[in-house]
């Protein structure tokens, strides 16, 4: 015991109280190296291929011709509003999971309207009653679990997730109301020959979300920034107690927050249906209800990093698909390389909070042996 | 000469760029206790943080009954017979006092003949403990009882007590301070930390003074007095008086009548309370703690619902108005002017996590730029002013207010309070947990505030301050009034006195 409790340990971690800008993101993006060279030499043992052209094939995968980089674009921009939209609620330390159903409502709004009232009204009033009622479905699928969280202080994880379940059945249930053609078990595309309900093109075909999203990102910036409303949230996400302290009405801003994140959510699943898809499936929105929730946390609920962390995100994705077709991989290959590269970003947080210090005087060590 | 315990030389620690311990050389002998003093931020903890293992020195060495030893964790402590008891307590919450203090022991449980161990312990220093009560239901006192007989019943022979009296009643301390001299009888070596130098008068040996994570040097309790202390602590001459000016213009501003004020349980907190609170007076409220004072101040800033009675406010010219059922929106909007310094600064007055300008915008965003957005300039500008004027110690003005020592944070707090200029001051507990030097600080804010013609209400723990500061006295007991009392007129004896006596209203 003697010996061991005098040897000296080789290293102790140490806290960092204020890290430089510089430091930040000298750390990140060794990280990000860090991930692709530990990609590569796991895609040459697995595989035998060569990662450089695997990497390669993944940026042509998403930006290889002028159509892939719109539709990139395009991708990044509903995983973008998605995930702006789930902000203010994280913000507000609400944990919002039900984007996805939030979404799905949304979009059932919107093709409900495209369906029932396309033919019958002129379609610039179809595009409004559509996007009135899909913002308006999304609101209130944020509004039900914050109502019950802020009168009774029942668990919004759960009930969030519940939600989406709701949705999902509603989805399938108006599949088969409105199947196309009987029996089939899908819509197919809503009004094909009058395209009543679909949303206008605007310079080209998909430049619609992106101009949204990039004005969405402009307004939650600004919105949790510098508006009363933003302070708001931020003080009841921090502390319910000091809200109160000051006279802010805890309830009334969990409500209104949510309306908020519900009603943008919606928004999106008016995109999906009305501007890209011209249908609905339960699937349309593709998990990307919890993909924002990752694409949030991991900007650290910067609205203008999650334009990068979103990114990232499709970009792996488009990458995905291309690689499985160009080097005959499966598609989950490129999810092991995407989750490499998520370990790295978020494990290279510990160092940026905590400093590893060598014992460096080792004659000292030897020493006290 | 006694032996040495423990023995720091030359022991240096650093956060970052920030030299919490520098060089510092110190010995505690077998079977005495050490008062380590110091200001808030002067490295007491840090320094205890690493003989208890808890942080690793990055120079110097710590010496052990005589041999150089690396500690390099809480258990490797343990083992050599030191243990620690924090400031905020380290328990299960939902496991009873005797599993508490076995836990993470290694080896088999034998919870039984722990137990008897455990019982011996207690019969041989004095403690009262109940085993198999959970730590939920227990006190503050008791549970820094379980802690104490947990780093017993690991056998340690040196305990170090980080502020154990913060959070304890007098008659507490008292008999903490029994149990203490039992423990040094028996050859214990103990270390206290504590900001109240009438306790290191009446507890320990000897004195350690830090300053800004210096030793500055040591002194015999027996041969020096709390002036001494002080000067060394602070580092240059400090008066230990609070200037008590002659109140004057002297008129009612909040008029308090049969208030009634019961909690979500259904149980009375206040009972049929009635006083003024005058302008330009400070009005001490003083009691055991837990006997409504908590209820009283947030009954008139509008945060509990009052059952029964009225709180009046009375301003020159203006009508006086009710501020019962009215919330801390509403009373702000009626042009009434309350400051609030609540006992729980960072879980309620402040938000932690936000720096020091945002915390400053509480209380003014809703005045903001427009109806939309905020103004973030005059907060900025108010956070500077404080930060200059009550010498708040931090990097600048977004630091997050968690990274200030209490201290600072405090005063950020009373600064953003007074900032408002209030018809009404009310401050809980308000120099709980600060060193001298600080505590002064806000003495002297709240008698300025007084000057000014505010009407001040000083809820302390603290009998000889509230004796030098208040003009009156109102005890509370249970909940109800047992007398209010002349300030300058009355002694320690009086109010002691009616702290425990119920329902004799003067």
């Amino acid at each position: 015991m003697e010996n061991k409790s005098s040897k000296k340990p080789l290293f102790h971690i140490v806290k960092i109280d204020d890290i430089s800008g510089p430091r930040e993101w000298a750390i990140r993006a060794a990280a990000i190296i860090a991930a692709l060279l530990l990609c590569a030499v796991i895609t040459t043992i697995l595989t035998g291929d060569n990662p450089i052209e695997i990497y390669k094939t993944i940026i042509e995968g998403a930006f290889g011709s002028q159509r892939k980089t719109w539709i990139t674009l395009q991708n990044i921009s509903i995983l973008l509003i998605i995930s702006l939209a789930l902000t203010p609620a994280f913000k507000m330390q609400f944990w919002n999971i039900g984007g996805e159903g939030q979404v799905l409502i949304g979009g059932l709004a919107a093709a409900a309207c495209m369906i029932c009232i396309g033919d019958s009204l002129p379609n610039y009033l179809v595009i409004i009653i559509m996007t009135v009622s899909s913002i308006a479905a999304g609101a209130i699928w944020g509004l039900i679990p914050a109502f019950f969280k802020a009168k009774w202080n029942t668990n919004e994880t759960l009930s969030t997730l519940m939600m989406n379940y709701i949705a999902i059945q509603l989805v399938a249930y108006y599949t088969i109301v409105w199947e196309v053609p009987k029996g089939s078990g899908k819509i197919g595309i809503i009004n094909q020959n009058t395209s009543a309900g679909w949303l206008p093109n605007v310079g080209n075909k998909y430049l619609l979300p992106i101009i949204v999203a990039a004005l969405i990102t402009a307004f939650i910036y600004i919105y949790l920034k510098y508006t009363k409303q933003g302070y708001e949230i931020a003080v009841v996400g921090q502390s319910q107690n000091t809200a109160v302290y000051v006279g802010i009405k805890v309830e009334k801003v969990i409500i209104r927050t949510m309306i908020l994140s519900g009603a943008l959510c919606g928004l999106a699943g008016l995109l999906l249906v009305g501007g890209i898809n011209h249908t609905i499936t339960t699937t349309i929105a593709d998990g990307q209800g919890f993909t924002g929730v990752m694409v949030s946390w991991l900007a650290k609920f910067n609205p203008i990093a999650m334009v990068a962390t979103s990114f990232l995100i499709i970009l792996m994705d488009r990458g995905a698909g291309e690689i499985s077709t160009a080097f005959g991989l499966n598609q989950s290959f490129a999810d092991i390389l995407t989750g490499i590269l998520l370990f790295f970003i978020i494990g290279c947080e510990f160092f940026l909070r905590y400093r590893i210090s060598f014992t460096s005087d080792k004659k000292e060590r030897r020493e006290s042996k | 000469m006694s032996k040495i315990a423990v023995s720091f030389k030359g022991v240096t620690k650093t956060f970052g760029e920030v030299k919490a311990n520098s060089n510092v050389n110190l010995d505690i002998k077998q079977g005495e206790i050490l008062s380590l003093l110091g200001e808030n931020g002067s490295g007491k903890t840090t320094l205890m943080n690493m003989l208890a293992g808890i942080y690793y020195p990055d120079a110097g060495q710590i010496y052990i009954n005589g041999k150089p030893e690396n500690i390099s964790s809480p258990k490797h402590a343990f083992d050599l017979g030191i243990g620690m008891v924090h400031q905020h307590f380290k328990l299960v919450d939902v496991l009873t006092a005797a599993e508490n203090i076995v836990l993470g022991l290694e080896g088999k449980l034998n919870l039984k003949e722990s137990e008897k161990k455990i019982r011996d312990i207690c019969d041989k220093y004095g403690f009262e403990i109940d085993l198999h009560k959970k730590i939920y239901d227990m006190s503050v006192s008791e549970k820094q009882t379980v802690e104490i007989v947990k780093v017993l019943f690991r056998d340690a022979e040196i305990l170090i007590l980080d502020e154990p009296t913060a959070v304890l009643t007098p008659q507490e301390t008292e008999k903490l301070f029994n149990v203490m001299r039992n423990m040094k009888a028996d050859g214990k070596s103990i270390i206290i930390i504590t900001h109240k130098l009438h306790e290191v008068k009446a507890i320990s040996d000897r004195v350690a003074v830090l300053r800004k994570g210096e030793f500055i040097g040591e002194m015999i309790t027996s041969e020096s007095d709390e002036q001494q202390m002080t000067n060394m602590m602070v580092g240059r001459q400090v008066s230990l008086n609070i200037e008590r000016k002659t109140p004057v213009n002297v008129k009612p501003r909040i008029v308090i009548e049969h208030l009634t004020v019961k909690d979500s349980a259904g149980v009375s907190k206040i009972k049929d309370v009635s006083f003024t609170a005058n302008a330009g007076e400070i009005l001490g409220i003083a009691g055991i703690s837990g006997c409504g004072q908590k209820e009283l101040l947030e009954s008139i800033a509008g945060l509990v619902k009052v059952e029964s009675g009225n709180i009046y406010f009375c301003e020159d010219g203006k009508d006086k108005v009710d501020l019962v059922g009215k919330d801390p929106e509403i009373i702000n909007q009626m042009g009434v002017s309350l400051s609030f310094v609540p006992e729980d600064r960072l879980g309620m007055g402040l938000v932690a996590n936000m720096d020091i300008a945002d915390n400053m915008m509480l209380r003014s965003f809703r005045s903001g730029k427009s109806h939309i957005f905020t103004d973030r300039k005059t907060p900025r500008h108010l956070a500077e002013t404080v930060i200059n004027e009550l010498d708040v110690i931090t990097p600048g003005v977004e630091t997050p207010v968690r990274r200030l020592s209490g201290g600072n944070v405090q005063k950020v707090l009373v600064g953003r309070e007074i900032a408002s200029h209030p018809s009404v001051l009310m401050t809980a507990y308000a120099v709980r947990g600060l060193d001298i030097n600080s505590s002064y600080t806000i003495y002297d804010l709240l008698n300025k505030q007084k000057e000014a013609g505010t009407a001040v209400i000083y809820v302390g723990e603290d009998l000889d301050v509230l004796l030098e500061l208040s003009d009156r006295i109102l005890v509370l007991c249970d909940g109800e009034v047992s007398g209010i009392v002349d300030g300058p007129s009355t002694d320690k004896n009086t109010v002691g006195l009616l702290m425990t006596k119920k329902g004799g209203a003067a």
